[in-house]
């Protein structure tokens, strides 16, 4: 399949490149030119520097032939009006948001996004491991 | 009536200001902590600190009872999410947004938010008005309500020119609502004669600007 990935952070740029070891094709944008050395040296897919509100951007980047969109970069609100962009207007089949803030990921969730939400993930994995501590620990007691 | 505006910038201080002089209830929301003790100086409680894209900011300024929430933020992913929390999480039925960027309002269009305020058009259709550039300039568009007012000059020895109104078919959906003839308007009546060098001000549904242009402006 044929996906594009914006935001090249640490998250982004590693769902892009996990997404081409596994034989995809690839295209990431980033407002920030340096963000290219994250995918390192031999990243098959297209580059694309730009703010990716701009539809030229995304269609620079193949929007309207891709088979799904990640939105990753570092605002929740940018995250939320691409993806929306993605599926209302190029059809996207495909969409994932990454979205820091718990409350605007369920609100999102619910009008049929799919939102990944690192904060929501590490509320649970912590409350998780400290009821595994508790309960174990009453146990010896 | 309570008015919410998300975003204590020039634009949403002085719509505060305007609509509390009016005897309206208002809540400013500053994300930004220098501005926001400006704010506070100035408005005391009515000033509220936090990000306004953040559900439980908007939920403690009291959006749930809102009657109109104006999103005027720097940001247009900003004012479009807040406009879209406050519509559809909060139920509040008007929404006022401000577009920054021109280039953003097909997402604001797209998105449903809507009306929209965007400085750069505005000045650049003024502007079209003074000094018009075409004979068609777009005046003011009622999104919501799928119209626009344009003015239209009417050019010599078009169908228009040495025409009275009622004599002109006008295509459906447009309807002439003033002449403008040496800087004065008048409201159209059907025995109005129209003459070279008149602007007549329209209003129609959208994509009726060359059945338009074909009447007034081509020879």
């Amino acid at each position: 399949m044929f996906v594009v990935v914006v935001g090249c952070g640490r998250v982004g740029a590693q769902v892009a490149r996990g997404l081409v070891e596994d034989g995809h094709d690839v295209n990431v944008i980033d407002q920030n030119a340096e963000a290219l050395q994250r995918l390192g040296g031999d990243f098959p897919g297209e580059f694309i520097q730009g703010v990716a509100l701009e539809t030229t951007v995304l269609e620079a980047a193949g929007i309207e032939r891709a088979d799904a969109f990640v939105a990753a970069t570092n605002g929740d609100n940018t995250n939320l009006v691409i993806a929306q962009i993605a599926r209302d207007r190029y059809q996207v089949q495909c969409v994932i948001v990454r979205v820091l803030d718990p409350a605007r990921a369920r609100f999102y969730e619910e009008r049929g996004l799919v939102t990944v939400c690192p904060t929501r993930t590490a509320i649970d994995r912590m409350s998780e491991a400290l009821r595994a501590f508790a309960t174990a620990d009453g146990e010896d007691a | 009536m309570y008015a919410v505006i998300v975003g204590g910038g020039k634009v949403g201080a002085n719509v505060g200001r305007a609509l509390l002089r009016m005897g309206h209830e208002v809540s400013i929301v500053e994300a930004r902590p220098s501005r926001f003790a400006t704010l506070e100086t100035e408005f005391e409680h009515i000033a509220r600190y936090g990000d306004g894209t953040e559900i439980f900011v908007l939920e403690a300024a009291g959006m749930a009872r809102a009657d109109v929430c104006i999103a005027v933020t720097g940001d247009d992913e900003d004012n479009i999410i807040i406009g879209q929390v406050a519509r559809d999480h909060f139920g509040v039925e008007n929404v006022v947004a401000r577009v920054n960027d021109p280039r953003n309002q097909e997402h604001f269009d797209l998105l449903g938010v809507a009306p929209t305020v965007c400085a750069t058009e505005s000045i650049l259709s003024l502007i079209e008005h003074e000094v018009p550039q075409h004979s068609l300039v777009h005046l003011f568009s009622l999104r919501r309500e799928n119209l626009d007012i344009m003015e239209i000059g009417v050019v010599e020895e078009s169908r228009a020119d040495g025409a009275t109104l009622g004599d002109l078919s006008m295509p459906r959906g447009t309807l002439v609502i003033s002449v403008l003839r040496n800087r004065v308007g008048r409201v159209a009546a059907p025995d109005t004669v129209l003459v070279a060098g008149d602007q007549v001000v329209v209003i129609a549904e959208p994509g009726q600007e060359s059945a338009l242009m074909e009447i007034f402006a081509s020879e």
